[in-house]
């Protein structure tokens, strides 16, 4: 409708029927056209300026295109050399050492390239964070908008979008000198006593650090995403929805299970997906406390490795262009998989809550 | 009862939620006041083994990292979020750079500044001057590019509130369409595009992984676009793993420094919006 009303010009207006009459003309002694309408006509329109705005901003916007495209082109033009030499087995196989047998993950010195212990150790730590922090954050969601005072719900609110504010090196600060202290001294102990037998426990790790503080340190991290999200997915569930159920004699948790978090699940998943995600690419916090050790371990406790602490630390020191070209390919998976994650767990949001704009968490 | 159970539950979930952000302040604070004084801000980092000191390369670097961002970030961004909100609603196009945009804001900032070193730092394309080495610049664009996603959405989501009645206005006035666009529309939700830019830079200042193989971090004090440069979150991070607990007390400042800028960032962006953007439209 905008552009229409652009369209029209000035030249389509009828001039007066009979130019010769005095009568038609505003200004005495003119023939022929009227003054307004030569000084509209010189001062032309904007029709050009209007198209290069346009265009102006369209290449404005196609410059996030531009951003994914230039990151896709340069993660695999670096990656090449990598790609050729291993292959797609660089992340689920391995090269043994002849002498014991045992596995030889990440030995650059040596030439030897595998990614498996950072995918694993990207896995465990990031699911290990969303099983702490799932239930916590639907738990504060649901307490915010269904059973908090409504005079708190702007602090805690509030409070809630201020840990997501916090710069990921402040949580990893925070991380190495207080929580692995903790987690050394009391945390640990307890659980290695109480559930040792599960064979996931083992006490050979003194240090505090390893896949759970990196897990706990994780969950602190995406609780506000999650959170924040399925409070935003619940207040878009209809009131006629939590109105029907209580009609029906339910008590409130009962209103909440089945009027709300049932048709909010979808939206929830894709919160928690989006957490995940998140989790998936954390870089400074779990490069302070995994522990940064390439290997692969069944215990829970154990020092390990993540795709981005691997690529922080060792990038700016990569001396030999394979080595970089492997660290390049880890964060050219590393992209692929949070783009995947990304966009599933924001359609999900969207089918919810149907193309509000959403949240910049 | 099992109401009064999940009750019990919900509020519980809250306070912990609530308490590593209290440890966190409460650390902060208790750990980092103690070393902010003038000498921070004004000195550079000493050897160690040298008591005193302080972060005022690095704070003046990620200033100047922020700038240079903010150059190539704010105009792309803010012009993304005008087609966005004015040439492409409702448009295919739009909508693919909408949820583009969403989803490059969840990319991890790792692969932002692998990116900026493959096209800034490394020595393969070392054929201008400016390029081929570490660099404020590799850091500014790497930190640039992290912005224009975030800063399309806050300005897409701000201009989307201006009434189409203003825009009407003006059109009917004769004000040509791209003279609307930027003198009635962006101008009436200039405090909110500019608290969006804020809340971008309070997102980007904090950001360490992209920094560190784009600009290396720097020990001594320097402002040239051209080489490495110190950046204060980079220097927490080196402070914070270093032996040594004169740095570490400089760390704990720095984090308090940096939380209390990113704090003040954010409850402004919330004091603004809750406002109201239209002050001038309604």
């Amino acid at each position: 409708m905008i552009e229409q009303v652009t369209e029209i010009r000035v030249s389509k207006l009828q001039p007066p029927s009979n130019p010769e009459s005095p009568a038609a003309e505003p200004s005495p002694g003119g023939a022929g056209e009227s003054e307004v309408r030569r000084y509209l006509l010189s001062r032309g329109n904007s029709a050009g300026a209007d198209r290069a705005f346009h265009w102006l901003m369209v290449l404005c916007g196609l410059s996030i295109f531009a951003i994914v495209a230039l990151i896709v082109f340069e993660l695999v033009l670096r990656s090449q050399e990598s790609l050729h030499a291993f292959g797609w087995s660089f992340f689920f196989k391995a090269d043994h050492d002849p002498i014991t047998g045992q596995p030889i993950y990440w030995d650059p010195v040596n030439g030897h390239y595998s990614a498996l212990p950072f995918v694993y150790g990207t896995l465990v730590s990031s699911f290990l964070s969303l099983l702490l922090a799932v239930p916590l954050a639907v738990g504060v969601a649901i307490f915010l908008t269904e059973m908090c005072p409504r005079a708190l719900r702007g602090i805690l609110a509030f409070l809630t979008e201020l840990l997501a504010a916090i710069p990921s090196i402040v949580y990893g600060l925070w991380a190495v000198y207080i929580l692995v202290p903790l987690l050394r001294q009391y945390v640990n102990p307890l659980l290695i006593h109480s559930l040792g037998w599960t064979g996931l426990f083992g006490d050979d790790n003194p240090t505090g650090l390893g896949y759970t503080t990196s897990a706990v340190i994780l969950a602190i991290m995406i609780l506000p995403i999650i959170s924040s999200l399925t409070r935003e997915v619940m207040t878009a569930v209809p009131h006629s929805q939590r109105e029907a159920v209580l009609a029906l004699g339910a008590t409130r948790w009962e209103m909440i299970r089945m009027g709300v978090l049932r048709n909010a699940r979808i939206g929830i998943v894709g919160a928690v997906i989006l957490g995940l995600g998140r989790a998936l690419g954390e870089t400074m916090a779990v490069t302070m406390v995994i522990g940064n050790t390439p290997e692969i371990s069944k215990s829970l406790l154990a020092n390990g490795a993540s795709m981005a602490a691997v690529i922080a630390n060792e990038y700016a020191e990569a001396v030999s262009d394979i080595h970089r070209s492997a660290l390049t390919e880890i964060g050219l998976a590393l992209f692929v998989v949070t783009i995947i994650v990304n966009a599933a767990a924001r359609l999900l949001v969207w089918a919810v809550t149907r193309g509000a704009p959403a949240r910049v968490v | 009862m099992a109401d009064h159970g999940v009750t019990t539950l919900a509020i519980l979930a809250t306070l912990m939620v609530l308490l590593p952000l209290m440890a966190i302040f409460g650390y902060l604070v208790y750990k980092g006041a103690s070393s902010l004084n003038l000498d921070f801000f004004t000195k550079v980092q000493k050897p160690p083994g040298e008591v005193g000191g302080g972060m005022a390369n690095a704070i003046v670097g990620s200033a100047l990292l922020l700038g240079l961002a903010s150059i190539m970030g704010v105009p792309l961004g803010i012009g993304a979020g005008i087609y966005l909100a004015e040439f492409g609603r409702g448009t295919k196009l739009a909508n693919a750079v909408r949820f583009t945009a969403d989803v490059l804001n969840g990319v991890p900032s790792i692969v932002m500044g692998v990116a900026a070193y493959a096209v800034i730092v490394s020595p393969h394309v070392s054929w201008l001057p400016f390029l081929g080495h570490f660099s404020a610049l590799a850091g500014g664009v790497a930190l640039g590019i992290m912005m224009i996603p975030t800063i399309a959405r806050t300005s897409e989501e701000m201009l989307l509130m201006v009434p189409n009645a203003v825009r009407e206005a003006g059109l009917g006035l004769g004000v040509p369409n791209w003279r609307s666009t930027l003198s009635i529309s962006v101008r009436t939700a200039s405090p909110g595009i500019i608290t969006g830019c804020m809340l971008a830079f309070a997102r980007v200042a904090g950001e360490t992984a992209p920094l560190i193989f784009t600009v290396l971090g720097n020990a001594f004090w320097s402002v040239d676009v051209n080489r490495p440069i110190a950046a204060l979150p980079l220097q927490i991070y080196v402070d914070a793993l270093s032996p040594y607990d004169d740095w570490h007390r400089l760390a704990w400042a720095g984090s308090l420094v940096l939380i209390v800028l990113i704090v003040a960032a954010v409850s402004l962006v919330r004091y603004v919006t809750s406002r109201g953007v239209l002050k001038g439209a309604s």
